[in-house]
């Protein structure tokens, strides 16, 4: 086996684990399966491929390589203005959508269902604007750098591997440790409990988007840089976030981000044990045997 | 009126009535037992293909090709949709309601792999071919060709809607409703919800399978391209706008969302200049989306919405009440809006 999948699926697996956290907390949080998660990737990818292209145009200083990497200061800033557009877009989404027919105390079901809706409108919308041709942050090629152990990995590759280790790193400590992480996690163990004891749902409920757009966005700008950027990019991520998102269990960070690296690890030796056209095959048998073997996933409780 | 447009609105109409059998199988599953399936692409794409297997003529160069009847071809679809259909539901039906969405739209995504990558079995990315056609010796009198596909299709419809609305009205739809209502009350008294739930999933996904097939006939011609997820949503679309839980609403649905559908991609066309059809493809898809979500927020019973009563007994009853002394409309705006 060419050990060059190792690094190939951790790489995939980090931005899939970003996603299934972003996937987890809306699900554990707001009790609905996101079928627009996937969007908000490549809502993210797209927005900072705007934002860095304005900036590129105004001045070609921002567009020279940083170091080692292949992109210039265009791209961290197309970033944090991207984690920003996304967290807005998805409060205008929740505010339009999710949040009136959480107070029309639709099922959970209907919301899943405007969420599909939603998806395949936000995708459309990308495919009118940008239209379905594949974009790049940088047409610089790099070259890949021996790691040892037969492993080569551009720096573009280890820079994404370590901004999404802090990332969720920070998640975590962010649900552990804070006051808003307490309440995040009281309202999704019984939202109406923790309003009768004056946890404000509202705001939980907004900091939950805007964290999911948010690493939504980092994990699609990833992409887009290892990858490239397309309107379909989110789609063909969906299952394999629902699958790491269920793998890890429901409501876990940790295990949303552990599973997403099992799957990504899984698709890159399938690559290479059965071919490349089957690799989108391979998050359905997992999600087929999660739920087979351990419905709750690897770090959830039985219900 | 000129016979090309006689052929034209058979051909719309029958592709419509095709849309009416996929909306009347996800009634089974959404309207009736409030299952959600995001693969209905996928389970019509097993029938499609099943169907087209059994039926068109051996082919050296890919598995198959058996040159059954199409009867034959559209039974076996039926039965491989439905039987994955009831392979899924068990594995996920007895967990979290929307495991089973996301587990169905993982279906959609394989049988969509299955269909692009297994190219001895499914022709690949160039799909099936030749598939034969209803009627085929007419085929040199369009006008009558078309007419037959249309009363086909019209008889299929109308014959699953007569056994689908007795079985709505038979005590295994009741139970089904009573299930989606209240769970507990239903399982007090002896009725296990897993497999009554299991067994709507199963016959809506056959009526689905049995779709593709149907569909697959009528063009000739199959490939991967067709059942893509934008597939799953025009149904959903249907159903919603016609009324889920109501079988004429289901085929009403599909009758004019289909109409909307082919209406405006005209118009948007022919907005665009001939370089930037694909943005007028997206754009439609877009206004169709803001649609549906707006039917969700603002009409979730769709046009026709679902009978409150199905009992024949209950009907009576209600009957009798309705010309009693005093209904009141506050009664008649509860029983209207609950």
């Amino acid at each position: 086996m060419n050990p060059q999948a190792l690094m190939d699926g951790l790489i995939t697996g980090s931005m899939i684990g970003l996603g299934a956290v972003g996937v987890t907390l809306t699900y554990s949080i707001l009790r609905f399966a996101n079928f627009a998660h996937g969007e908000l990737i490549a809502w993210g990818a797209y927005f900072a491929l705007a934002v860095a292209g304005v900036l590129g145009a105004v001045s070609g200083g921002f567009l020279a390589p940083i170091g080692p990497f292949s992109f210039g200061w265009a791209l961290p800033i197309g970033l944090l203005a991207a984690v920003a557009l996304t967290g807005g877009l998805a409060l205008v989404v929740d505010a339009l959508l999710f949040g009136r027919l959480r107070s029309q105390r639709s099922t959970v079901i209907i919301m899943v269902m405007a969420s599909f809706g939603a998806a395949l409108t936000l995708r459309s919308l990308l495919e009118f604007i940008f239209t379905s041709k594949p974009a790049y942050y940088t047409q610089a090629l790099q070259i890949a750098l021996p790691l040892g152990g037969g492993i080569r990995a551009t720096p573009d590759q280890l820079l994404s591997l370590a901004v999404a280790a802090v990332l969720v790193v920070a998640i975590h400590l962010l649900l552990t440790r804070t006051a808003i992480g307490r309440s995040m996690r009281a309202v999704s163990e019984n939202p109406a409990l923790a309003g009768v004891v004056g946890i404000e749902v509202r705001k939980v409920v907004r900091v939950v988007w805007l964290l999911g757009a948010g690493l939504a966005a980092v994990a699609g700008i990833s992409a887009g840089l290892l990858v490239q950027v397309r309107p379909q990019m989110g789609l063909d991520l969906l299952l394999p976030l629902f699958a790491a998102a269920i793998l890890g269990g429901i409501g876990s960070v940790p295990g949303a981000m552990l599973a997403g690296l099992i799957v990504g690890l899984s698709e890159a030796f399938a690559v290479q044990l059965i071919g490349a056209e089957w690799r989108a095959a391979i998050a359905f048998v997992i999600l087929v045997l999660v739920l087979l073997i351990r419905p709750q996933g690897i770090f959830g409780r039985p219900e | 009126m000129s016979v090309e447009l006689v052929a034209y609105a058979a051909f719309f109409l029958t592709m419509a009535l095709t849309y009416a059998i996929m909306c009347l199988g996800l009634n089974v599953q959404w309207g009736q037992t409030g299952l959600f399936n995001v693969g209905v692409a996928g389970f019509v794409a097993i029938g499609a293909y099943v169907s087209a297997l059994l039926t068109t003529p051996d082919t050296p160069e890919r598995f198959g090709g058996f040159g059954m009847p199409i009867a034959v071809g559209w039974l076996g679809a039926a039965l491989a949709a439905g039987l994955v259909s009831f392979l899924i539901g068990a594995l996920t039906i007895r967990l979290r309601a929307d495991y089973l969405a996301i587990a169905t739209f993982g279906v959609a995504v394989a049988v969509q792999l299955v269909a692009l990558n297994l190219e001895p079995v499914t022709g690949g990315p160039f799909g099936i071919g030749f598939i034969p056609r209803p009627f085929a010796d007419l085929a040199g009198n369009p006008l009558a060709f078309s007419l037959a596909n249309l009363a086909l299709l019209a008889a299929v419809v109308v014959a699953l809607y007569l056994a689908l609305e007795r079985l709505v009205r038979s005590p295994w739809g009741r139970v089904l409703r009573a299930i989606r209502e209240d769970e507990a009350a239903a399982r007090a008294l002896g009725k296990n919800a897993t497999k009554f739930r299991l067994q709507a999933f199963a016959i809506g996904g056959g009526i689905m399978g049995l779709a593709g097939a149907a569909q697959a006939h009528f063009i000739g011609f199959i490939a991967p391209d067709n059942y893509v997820p934008m597939l799953t949503f025009q149904v959903w679309a249907m159903l919603i706008v016609g009324g889920s839980g109501n079988n004429r609403g289901a085929i009403l649905g599909a009758v004019l969302v289909w109409g909307i559908w082919a209406g405006s991609a005209g118009a948007f066309a022919a907005l665009f200049p001939p370089g930037e059809q694909a943005r007028a493809a997206a754009l439609q898809i877009v206004m169709i989306g803001v649609a549906l979500c707006a039917i969700l927020l603002l009409r979730p019973r769709g046009i026709l919405g679902e009978e409150r009563v199905v009992s024949r007994h209950l009907g009576r009853l209600s009957q009798l009440r309705r010309a009693g002394p005093q209904p009141t409309d506050k009664e008649t705006s509860r029983a209207g809006n609950p």
